[in-house]
């Protein structure tokens, strides 16, 4: 369902991966590793068609795709539930108020965005991804200020709704959130200083 | 699009100033003119067309910059770009959303404020007819300013820059207007021509909005 | 960018030439005019600096157009390299113009339609560089800055437009054009095309000139790039 092919990608006129390769099939999940600055966020980026890529393809359903970045994308004058009804709405799906339970918000539903800690924004934010009904998953750093209990909540939605019934992910995170799923380790598709493709290079 | 437009509006409202701070300006923009020129009717009388559309172009110009700013900020810009919605759609809500929060008001205020300048009575039908006929340019345009400059930190200045010499047009035809209104003249020109322009600017401006954005967001 | 070496001397040369030539020209060896007496041999500034203000922000409109349909990196840094260019005409032709206008019009301003669209010209150049300067990654700018010069170029003309609907204006008609009996008479005429192309030259070898070094700098920066990745 989702295809990478020889996928290389940019970050401030510099290439930073080349020739990145794999396949996800429905129910599947993928996670990404590699020391800071190897260029996770630029992949996800790339793959959710925020940045284009130098070389290769992204090959996968129109319409099937979300994006959660390190940024939550919350507004703080919203409640908790006009957030989630935006999203849902912009979606076009209904918004099944029983997320709030997976994601332990119930409590909090009438709360405005700005009263939030860190911890409950990141969980008000991934309870985005419920709402919204994508198919293929690309988060990047899902689990940061979140408590163990919290990342277990997220990792048992991710693995029980989630890629139970077909879905996709492909997750940048440091810790381990206990899925059954492959790791992929980038420091191997590393950019050889001077490949093409980057901006700058264009100059020498 | 009417979700995005429900939740800007309701921003607007809950976060206070959207509405009334625009307002405000302007009332102190028309407040301090005769303290600059003379509170003589023949002098008033006169320029008060030309101060009620530049008290309003800068009142818009205020608020441009939180048009995407606060968007960009908290990252809901990049989900909107991910999301199903495309971006010249939102570039036009967000224009749309800007308009009535600012220019509506504006617009229905600035009659209010004619009285206080003096302003001919004959005149009070073609402000109101050219402001809202040129205000959602106003908006559409600042809409794009503010997408060119979403990504520095300190773009304020920097918008009121770019944008106030694309406001060069409409000002024109819609002081024009007014002017010859006051006048006793045939403004019927005037306000085709900035109807015109409004027309042309919500046909272009969403699409290069949208490019500017998807740049300042790679 | 090899080839613009060995022509960048011979344009700046010929450009003083017909500079030195045209000005003197101009200056010593045409009769006064009947009317405006010797004040008119400002023309010789002021028409060529004024056409190529304006021929400036073309040449940066097409180079714009090229860059967000070729995306050719030297031609981004070309529309960059102008810009800075056609703000110093643009100044000149309204500064001279100022001098001109007082002894004719007696005044050293006016909001004539021409002079207006020239001094909304300068504020939309200014809007540009401050752009590029804002910004600080170089594609991001180059983008930018290129997508607000089409756009740009649509308001000028409106401006413009919406300027002689405004106010009908002083100016004497345009001083060239292509209906040969509307044009200034030809004693005047030839030095003020060795002046223009004196103007034209000089504009061509100071873009070159400047378009050469914004491609050293940011070779200097894939170099250091280059450096910090190994």
């Amino acid at each position: 369902m989702l295809h990478v092919v020889g996928l290389g990608c940019a970050r401030g006129g510099a290439a930073v991966l080349s020739n990145v390769s794999f396949d996800l099939a429905a129910g599947q999940a993928l996670v990404l590793r590699g020391p800071n600055g190897i260029g996770k966020t630029t992949l996800l980026r790339t793959l959710a068609g925020l940045q284009p890529p130098i070389t290769g393809d992204v090959v996968m359903p129109e319409e099937a795709a979300a994006y959660a970045s390190h940024a939550d994308g919350i507004k703080t004058a919203l409640t908790v539930t006009e957030n989630l009804a935006f999203w849902a709405e912009v979606y076009g799906m209904p918004l099944d108020l029983a997320v709030l339970d997976s994601f332990d918000l119930a409590a909090l539903r009438n709360r405005q965005g700005g009263t939030l800690s860190a911890g409950q924004k990141r969980r008000l934010g991934l309870a985005r991804l419920a709402v919204i009904g994508r198919k293929i998953l690309f988060l990047d750093e899902p689990t940061v200020s979140l408590d163990t209990g919290s990342v277990m909540m997220f990792a048992r939605w991710l693995q029980g709704d989630h890629l139970a019934q077909g879905g996709i992910a492909v997750i940048a995170t440091h810790i381990d959130l206990g899925l059954d799923a492959p790791v992929l380790d980038l420091t191997p598709f590393k950019s050889a200083p001077g490949t093409g493709g980057g901006t700058d290079e264009a100059f020498l | 699009m009417i979700a995005l437009l429900k939740r800007d509006l309701r921003l607007a409202l809950r976060a206070g100033g959207g509405f009334g701070l625009g307002l405000a300006f302007f009332l102190i923009v028309v407040v301090l003119v005769p303290f600059g020129v003379g509170p003589e009717r023949e002098v008033l009388r006169p320029i008060a067309p030309g101060i009620l559309w530049i008290g309003a172009l800068l009142a818009a110009l205020l608020s441009l910059d939180r048009i995407f700013a606060l968007d960009f900020e908290d990252g809901s810009l990049a989900l909107l770009a991910t999301s199903p919605l495309p971006l010249e759609a939102a570039a036009l809500v967000k224009a749309t959303a800007h308009w009535i929060t600012t220019g509506l008001p504006l617009t229905l205020a600035a009659p209010l404020f004619g009285f206080l300048l003096l302003m001919q009575p004959e005149a009070y039908g073609y402000l109101l007819a050219s402001l809202l006929i040129g205000t959602p340019a106003l908006s559409m345009i600042g809409t794009f300013g503010a997408a060119l400059t979403v990504g520095l930190r300190r773009g304020g200045l920097l918008l009121s820059l770019l944008v106030l010499p694309l406001y060069v047009p409409t000002l024109i035809f819609g002081a024009e207007a007014v002017r010859r209104g006051a006048a006793g003249l045939d403004a019927s020109g005037a306000l085709i021509l900035q109807g015109g322009i409004t027309a042309g600017c919500f046909a272009i401006l969403p699409f290069a909005t949208a490019a500017v954005l998807r740049i300042n967001l790679r | 960018m090899s080839w613009t070496r060995p022509v960048l001397p011979w344009t700046f040369g010929l450009a003083g030439v017909c500079l030195v030539v045209g000005l003197i020209w101009g200056f010593f060896f045409t009769p006064d005019d009947f009317r405006q007496g010797s004040t008119v041999k400002i023309i010789y500034l002021h028409v060529p600096a004024a056409l190529m203000a304006i021929n400036a922000w073309i040449m940066m409109l097409v180079a714009s157009l090229i860059w967000v349909v070729r995306r050719h990196h030297v031609s981004a840094l070309a529309a960059r390299a102008a810009a800075p260019v056609g703000v110093v005409m643009t100044l000149i032709a309204l500064w001279t113009g100022a001098v001109w206008g007082q002894p004719m019009w007696g005044t050293w301003w006016a909001w004539d339609p021409r002079l207006t669209s020239f001094l909304i010209l300068f504020l939309f150049y200014l809007g540009y560089i401050a752009l590029w300067e804002a910004i600080e990654d170089p594609d991001t700018a180059a983008d930018l800055t290129a997508i607000l010069c089409i756009v740009g170029s649509i308001f000028a003309i409106l401006a413009r437009y919406a300027v002689f609907f405004w106010n009908q204006g002083l100016h004497q008609g345009a001083s060239l054009s292509l209906d040969a009996e509307k044009n200034v008479a030809d004693v005047f005429y030839y030095p003020l095309l060795v002046c223009i192309a004196g103007f034209v030259l000089l504009f061509v070898a100071l873009v070159l000139m400047r378009t050469r070094t914004e491609i050293r700098a940011r070779r200097i920066k894939a170099l250091q790039a280059r450096g910090q990745h190994a």
